[in-house]
């Protein structure tokens, strides 16, 4: 094990221990580093500024392929895999960054494989019927039982204790808080998770869920769609809900899904966040969900593999032109410094709506606004401890601004787990997105790593002394902000039309976030483009 | 002056004894075998009188000045000797060098004591009274010191408040001493100083006595820690009073040397006696050893695979005598391997690179109390175990207590059955535990044995069928199927043996 920097216990045990010379040894032990290596990764923010301020270097060399794919977080690997599926393999995936994954990339040390961004996916619900087949395909659904629910591999759900929530001073069982409620308070916590079920239950005349996964896949009634006029918040307060702790909690899960707080979340998204989790499993509970130590980098290599070798990364496209035969896309080798022309007859452009507007200036990106996120990996050599509850998945403290951590090691099988790496989530939604992005840019490691460890260690004093790394990754454009009027808004609607031979693939036009949404859209247009190419030929 | 000198003679006398004595229990609880440790204690203790009384001829100044010196550091060191030994039994390497040290140096400072009283009083009596009187009170002490230490102070006081106390007596001779004599002694207020320090530790020290030995963890065992070890996975520690052999792992009972047998021939016969031929058989968890010397009873059993987490547990049982003699030398046989690996991972690998089946499986494990070993209870577990046994196989589960923890054992039983397993659950009367449970599972139906080999102490044929018996109090209940998604035997466990106190 790498040398750790000395607990203060120890350094204290060496002073009694006493002698000059001892003291003195550790007054230099005091004195070493207190400096967590680590350092900051993420997308090159000089990239993309670079996209909208031109100034690349030349096209100095062509190439040809059938189908471009910009762009390789989820939906662009979920279009790539299809292609491969379907055994049409002229197509090359252009990357930005050095390997693929985008908002679900993840890492990996001598303790264990965690996540950058994504973590999770919730058991796949009726309508989602493209992930319940990926699902099977990839064996983390194993078969059926007699009454038709989907029995789920047992090593990939989430493992108990799922989440456990800090309050005052001790750690709960589950994220609702309990300890030192009212009754009137757990009254309306009652009340307002009876409505969220009975919205869950709903459908609309259409005869479709109110709340689905995909969102596309909901109803279109309009009293329903109405719900995306207001806030979360303000919808809370007219619906009588307005105990602090509701505020809060709910405030916490639109953060953890948006990156938005509930006052600006619009509350159709709110209310979809505990309404439209509707999946089941034979062999787990509603709540569970599938989990890897490395989250959801875990799919992306299980949807890289068949295509591996026609993912090009290190590429950062910045420019395309449609013409009668196909497209022409200018593209940056980062590495190389120099710059390429890519013709194809079709393109994938599986980048977020904010970066395809500049690409392609037909399309453009009014309305879609984007969270800034900051996560932190944290290696420790002992594995937290706390009163109350015993470690779990996901960790939570109640009213703090960060969201708390996930055990990269609790899905691990072993019984006693010594190192292990924590995963702290921190949505930058205290100020506008602009602004925080600004505020984002200027913090160095130091500064990240003081935030994150300040909660850490304020929860966990036992830890003092054991945090051996931090690395932190900041996400300028994490997610896009279902604000209200933005997911049945005219934006989104002119965004979800396609036109020949460029098909956009990217979760933000869903609407959320979400991994359920990268994989049908990348999917989607894949097929579209496999039509297009098709009609072509016939035509 | 005199008698006042004479009196203290008495008290260093019995403070002289007590300190012996308490090193020689120290020593014998810690260590094992009395009699050694007594002698060998004795032994360095009374040479280390010698040096000290050789060393006496040296002093050749101011010699009250002196004896007060001499009896506050006997007081701090004699007094402070149990609770030193103690905290520290388990952080040093050699802890018989510490033991020795302690033991020579209050040797050597009691050995002082009685040459220098004898100078000082040599003017004011003459010699033969001076030696009959002297001799006399030292051996009043000596006798009183021994006939107090078994009845009064180990019973009601303990190791470390005893030796507290008399480091506390020792200082107040010195202190009574130097208000008696106060114009013989230079730097009087250092002195005085020092004898009221002194005392202010010693006293503080009994006060906390009690925080020490929580420290030492004494006082949360029944009995004497003999033995205590953090290894990386938990906390390894050994008791005993008088016969009584305990380890207990994170605090928690794993077996008492006097009943133990009991639980083990329950553990292992029902099942490996009712098999045709074992051959291969598998231990998982059972470090101690103590389920391997039922199993080596079989002649049929070629060989035996125990997967313990912790090599410190294997280690401390295949090589401490005291353990060793208990487990017959289980870990020596040939027919023995150790594998020390989290079973769970070792199952999964096991089961990937298709390694040859095993005929029994004994599964000894910590009870179900977290939710790291609750994983070794569950669904997926025991499913993993099915593709290990052998076609006509068997494994056996200790399942905590179906009388204090009738859900958690239900649950157990519930949960192989959930994995395709034919269950026969049973129990046993383990005094030091309480109604123990076990579950048997089979593929087919279970046939209980017709014979088991020689020389079991508990379990007959006759007594057998008793043990599938379940009383009303005990009898199966609904329970959930533990998952590694939700761990609801963790949650059963809780409650149940939390309002269990008695146990
Ligand atoms: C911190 C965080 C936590 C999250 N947690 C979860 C979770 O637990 N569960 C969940 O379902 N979702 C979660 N998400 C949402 C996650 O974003 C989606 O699940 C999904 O990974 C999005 O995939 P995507 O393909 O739509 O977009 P992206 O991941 O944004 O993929 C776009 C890709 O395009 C590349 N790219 C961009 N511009 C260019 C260019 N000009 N040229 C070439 N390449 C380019 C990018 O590098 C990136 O790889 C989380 C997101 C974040 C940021």
């Amino acid at each position: 094990m790498a040398r750790k920097p000395p607990t203060r216990r120890q350094v204290m045990a060496v002073g009694a221990a006493g002698g000059a010379l001892l003291a003195a040894g550790a007054l230099t032990l005091e004195r070493a580093p207190d400096v967590v290596p680590g350092r900051i990764l993420g997308a090159d923010a000089a990239h993309g500024h670079r996209l909208r301020g031109g100034g690349f270097p030349p096209v100095t060399a062509e190439r040809t392929t059938g189908v471009a794919i910009i762009g390789g977080g989820i939906a662009g690997l979920a279009a790539a895999r299809h292609l491969t599926q379907r055994g049409f393999t002229d197509f090359t995936l252009f990357e930005l960054e050095s390997e693929a994954g985008g908002n679900a990339v993840s890492g990996r040390n001598d303790v264990s494989a965690y996540p950058w961004g994504a973590h999770y996916v919730p058991l796949a619900t009726e309508e989602s019927t493209e992930v319940r087949r990926l699902f099977e395909e990839l064996g983390i659904i194993t078969g059926y039982d007699a009454a038709g629910l989907p029995i789920y591999d047992e090593f990939m759900i989430s493992a108990a204790p799922q989440e456990r929530l800090f309050l005052h001073g001790r750690w709960q069982d589950g994220l609702v808080p309990l300890l030192g409620g009212s009754g009137a308070e757990r009254a309306e916590f009652a009340r307002f998770h009876e409505r969220m079920e009975d919205f869950g239950a709903r459908r609309g005349a259409d005869g479709r869920r109110a709340f689905a996964i995909p969102v596309d896949a909901s109803s279109a009634d309009a009293h329903f769609r109405a719900l995306d006029r207001e806030t979360m918040k303000d919808w809370m307060n007219r619906e009588g809900f307005t105990a602090d702790r509701l505020h809060r909690h709910v405030d916490y899960c639109c953060r953890d899904d948006y990156g938005t707080s509930h006052e600006a979340t619009s509350a159709w998204a709110g209310i979809h966040y505990f309404a439209a989790r509707s999946g089941r499993a034979a062999n787990a509970g509603p709540d569970a969900v599938v989990t890897w130590p490395e989250g959801n980098g875990w799919l992306v290599q299980r949807l890289a593999r068949d295509c591996e070798t026609r993912i090009e990364t290190g590429m950062l496209a910045f420019r395309i032109e449609e013409g009668p035969r196909g497209v022409a896309i200018d593209i940056l080798d980062t590495i190389k410094g120099t710059s390429f022309r890519v013709r194809a007859r079709a393109a994938v452009l599986a980048v977020p709506r904010f970066i395809a507007s500049r690409l392609l200036p037909r399309l453009d990106a009014d309305g879609f606004t984007y969270a800034p996120w900051a996560v932190a990996n944290i290696t420790l050599g002992r594995v937290p401890e706390g009163r109350g509850q015993a470690l779990a998945w996901d960790n939570v403290v109640f009213g703090s601004r960060l969201l708390g951590y996930v055990v990269a090691t609790h899905q691990d099988l072993r019984m006693i787990a010594g190192r292990t790496v924590l995963t702290y989530y921190w949505p930058l939604s205290h100020l506008p997105p602009a602004e925080a992005r600004q505020e984002a840019l200027s913090r160095d490691i130091a500064g990240w790593q003081a935030i994150f460890l300040e909660e850490l260690l304020r929860i966990h004093p036992e830890l003092e002394g054991t945090v051996e790394r931090v690395d932190v990754r900041v996400f300028g454009h994490a997610m896009i902000r279902p604000v209200p009027g933005f997911i049945w808004g005219e934006a989104r609607r002119r965004a979800l039309l396609s036109r020949p031979p460029v098909f956009a693939a990217h979760s933000d036009l869903g609407g959320m976030s979400i991994f359920e949404e990268a994989y049908v859209s990348g999917l989607g247009a894949a097929r579209k483009a496999l039509d297009y190419l098709a009609g072509m030929r016939e035509g | 002056m005199a008698p006042l000198l004479l009196a203290s003679v008495f008290v260093i006398a019995t403070c002289g004894l007590v300190y012996e004595l308490i090193a020689g229990t120290l020593a014998s609880y810690l260590l094992g075998d009395s009699v050694t440790q007594f002698s060998t204690i004795i032994g360095c203790y009374l040479f280390a009188m010698g040096v000290g009384s050789w060393a006496s001829r040296y002093v050749t100044r101011n010699l009250i000045a002196f004896f007060v010196r001499v009896e506050i550091l006997v007081g701090l060191v004699g007094g402070a000797s149990a609770a030193v030994l103690f905290l520290m039994f388990e952080h040093v390497g050699s802890f018989r060098v510490l033991l020795y040290a302690v033991v020579g140096l209050v040797g050597m400072l009691v050995g002082v004591e009685i040459p220098i009283l004898l100078r000082i009083l040599k003017d004011e009596l003459e010699f033969k009274d001076l030696v009959s009187r002297v001799f006399t009170f030292d051996y009043i002490g000596a006798l009183f010191a021994s006939i107090l230490f078994p009845l009064v102070l180990v019973p009601y006081l303990g190791l470390v408040r005893s030796s507290f106390l008399f480091g506390t007596l020792n200082v107040l001779v010195a202190g009574w001493v130097l208000i008696m004599v106060r114009r013989h002694v230079p730097a009087l207020r250092l002195h005085m100083g020092a004898v009221l320090a002194s005392l202010a530790l010693l006293i503080g020290g009994f006060i906390g006595a009690e925080r020490i030995t929580a420290l030492a963890e004494t006082s949360s065992y029944a009995g004497t820690v003999i033995f205590a070890e953090s290894s990386p996975y938990q906390r390894i520690v050994l008791t005993r009073r008088n016969e009584d052999l305990r380890l207990h792992l994170n605090g928690n009972l794993q077996f008492s040397s006097l009943d133990e047998y009991r639980y083990h021939e329950a553990l292992v016969h029902p099942l490996l006696a009712s098999l045709a031929a074992p051959r291969r058989v598998l231990v998982i968890g059972g470090g101690d050893g103590l389920a391997i010397r039922e199993i080596l009873k079989y002649p049929a059993v070629e060989s035996i695979t125990l997967v313990d987490l912790d090599p410190a547990m294997t280690r401390l049982f295949s090589t401490n005598p005291m353990l060793v003699s208990l487990n017959g030398g289980a870990f020596a046989s040939p027919r023995v391997t150790v594998v020390n690996a989290d079973a769970f991972l070792w199952l999964r690998d096991r089961t990937e690179r298709q390694a040859p089946r095993f005929d029994a499986i004994v599964i000894d494990l910590p009870d179900p109390s977290n939710f790291s070993i609750g994983k070794l209870y569950s669904l997926s577990f025991y499913r993993l175990l099915d593709s290990i046994l052998a076609e006509g196989g068997g494994f056996v589960v200790q399942s905590t207590s179906p009388l204090v923890a009738r859900k958690s054992f239900w649950c157990v039983n519930n949960t192989i059955g959930a994995a395709g397993f034919v269950t026969s659950p049973y129990h046993a009367y383990v005094p030091s535990f309480g109604d123990w449970g076990y579950v048997l599972a089979t593929r087919g139906s279970y046939r209980p044995p017709v014979e088991y080999p020689e020389g079991l102490r508990f379990l007959t044929i006759a007594g057998t069928a008793e043990m599938f018996r379940f009383p009303p109090d005990m009898a199966r209940v609904e329970t959930g199927i533990q998952r590694l998604d939700d761990q609801v035997l963790i949650h059963y466990f809780d409650d149940e043996w939390s309002s269990y106190l008695v146990y």
